[in-house]
């Protein structure tokens, strides 16, 4: 027994030790916003000495960190509201209707799963060049869509497909119409799914870099990470300033992480978990 | 089936046909405009000559030997192709093998242990421009937290990002902490299946922890090892935000941290060094890309496949 007390001691300082190195970086992030950047060349590791808000002052008052974050919430929210509504009528055709083509469409949704869509960033380019669609949020938006369906139509279809036929054979006897029978009795209980999709698609599309890089030209409509790369090679001399923009930056998901851990974990592991 | 009624059925089956439709219709409209005809256009474009945006005439393999085998385009194919190798080959056993463990330990269900699994997947949540951002102010030369960390114990400072010979290895390093929380979660899930009579009857038969590790839990996640060595390829070899953040376009010091992606980056759209966009040169490098992942990932799957076994 005495074997098995060292042991689990081993193992929980391994723990604590990985923890840390986890941890403390961003840790050191957060107490370096508070800090000029004196404090931060000549004490790195201490705390700062007072809870000085001029650093997260100039983030949002000099930049356009604001604007960044807008332009965020905008693409996210619409991008991840295209994809349920887009995703929950394709998976609901596919899962609930025999129809002759319904093998064939679902394994159209699922060759997307295998597709980098990086990799075909020229194409798209071109695309969305000839729509008008370059420099604008739709273009962006229409690009996530495409890129959230396939892994959305994947999850919900599976989800749907499992719920009992009884509750729509009996709304459909007392008359109900068919959207009626979808909007009313079946879409409700599949909101665990549409949680775990939406989730799965939110974190992607908010912290991408890629594509605003590629399609967003003016500052104006510039999202986050990609607002933060121009604003970091601005300051760069300015740490305080900077480690507040890297903090005020990761708090919004890191928050909404922390409130939503374990929707989280399920939503980003879903499709490498069996 | 009176004439009436089956007037009804057919009625009845083509507003079900219509309804069926415009569920499917906005979905498969998207997929087909902006992944299966770019898909099909990336494959086309690389066999043409491009005139600024538009394509302007076929030019057969011409864009494909160009970017093989003539020089100074091979060399930087093959430079960028190895360090992709370097950086799976090194995120298979640093990241994953530390995740390994990580899972192993989180197994045993210490005190704190569902604490640790939040705080051991949080930086995957962060942008990999907040994290590559981060880790590039902490691993300045002078002020970096760790050069001053080093020089607090009495080890000489180094410049990590500024230095060919560590530049890659600290990107790397930076990849494994934005992302060991995912493979480390998913290690866990997959031996949280691992029957716990089994381990038990090994435990039981004397077997250690290693022997445990090794022997038993190892071939029972053959399914996680196989999605984890697959999504770390895939990731590997479109490596972008990172040494984009840590090192820019051209892959500084020296193209030492030079990568695919950045690579075809600024093949594609340009740049102050490699000159001009070029859409043409660009589209082949996707094509031997996209090939490349599918058939590596494909030939990978199966032989992965092989060694799952069902309980």
């Amino acid at each position: 027994m005495k074997g098995e007390w060292l042991k689990n001691g081993a193992i929980q300082a391994l723990l604590l030790l990985n923890g840390f190195v986890m941890l403390y970086p961003l840790f050191v992030m957060v107490i370096s916003a508070f800090k000029s950047n004196a404090e931060i060349f000549t004490s790195p590791f201490a705390l700062p000495a007072g809870f000085d808000l001029t650093n997260a002052a100039r983030v949002w008052n000099e930049t356009s960190f604001v604007l960044y974050l807008g332009n965020s919430v905008i693409v996210t929210t619409a991008s991840v509201a295209a994809i349920l509504v887009c995703a929950t009528m394709a998976a609901y055709a596919i899962a609930r209707y025999p129809f002759r083509l319904s093998g064939a469409v679902f394994l159209f949704f699922l060759s997307g799963l295998m597709v980098p869509l990086k990799l075909a960033v020229i194409p798209l380019f071109i695309q969305l060049d000839g729509l008008g669609l370059i420099d604008t949020r739709a273009g962006l938006v229409l690009v996530y869509v495409a890129m959230g369906l396939p892994s959305a139509v994947f999850i919900l279809t599976g989800f749907l497909r499992t719920l009992p036929g009884e509750l729509e054979e009996a709304a459909r006897i007392e008359g109900a119409s068919e959207l009626r029978i979808m909007l009313s009795v079946m879409l409700p209980l599949a909101r665990p799914a549409m949680v775990i999709a939406a989730i799965q698609n939110a974190v992607p599309i908010w912290n991408d870099f890629f594509f605003p890089l590629v399609f967003i030209t003016s500052d104006r409509l510039k999202t986050l990470p990609q607002g933060l790369s121009v604003f970091m090679g601005e300051y760069n001399t300015d740490w305080g300033v900077l480690f507040a923009g890297l903090t005020l930056a990761a708090l919004p998901i890191m928050l909404v992480y922390i409130a939503l851990s374990r929707q989280f974990i399920a939503g980003l592991t879903q499709g490498a978990i069996k | 089936m009176k004439p009436a009624a089956s007037r009804r059925g057919a009625a009845a089956a083509r507003r079900r046909g219509l309804w069926i439709g415009f569920l499917l219709a906005p979905a498969l409209l998207v997929m087909t405009l902006f992944v299966a005809w770019p898909l099909a256009s990336a494959f086309r474009y690389a066999f043409y000559a491009f005139n600024g945006l538009a394509a302007s005439h076929f030019i057969g393999l011409e864009n494909f030997r160009a970017v093989l085998f003539e020089p100074p385009y091979s060399a930087w194919t093959l430079r960028a192709l190895a360090h992709n190798a370097i950086v799976f080959v090194a995120l298979m056993l640093v990241q994953n093998g530390l995740a390994y463990l990580i899972a192993f330990a989180l197994l045993k269900a210490l005190p704190g242990h569902r604490v640790h699994q939040v705080i051991v997947f949080l930086p995957v949540v962060l942008s990999a421009v907040i994290v590559g951002f981060l880790w590039k102010l902490f691993l300045h030369p002078l002020f970096g937290l760790v050069n001053q960390a080093l020089m607090a114990v009495g080890l000489a400072a180094h410049p990590w990002l500024g230095d060919g010979n560590t530049a890659l290895g600290s990107i790397i390093f930076t990849n494994a902490w934005h992302w060991m929380g995912f493979p480390a979660l998913i290690f866990l899930a997959a031996m949280q299946r691992v029957p716990r009579e089994v381990m038990e009857a090994a435990r039981i038969d004397g077997a250690t922890d290693r022997a445990l590790l090794g022997a038993i839990i190892w071939p029972l996640v053959a399914p996680a090892t196989t999605i984890i060595f697959t999504l770390t390829f895939i990731g590997s070899f479109n490596w972008f935000e990172l040494p984009y953040v840590m090192a820019g376009l051209d892959g500084s010091p020296g193209g030492a941290t030079d990568v695919l992606g950045l690579y075809f980056y600024r093949t594609a759209f340009g740049s102050t060094s490699a000159g001009l966009q070029d859409f043409g040169h660009g589209s082949a490098l996707a094509v031997l890309m996209f090939i490349f992942l599918a058939v590596v990932s494909g030939l990978a799957l199966r032989v992965l496949r092989r060694r799952e076994i069902e309980l």
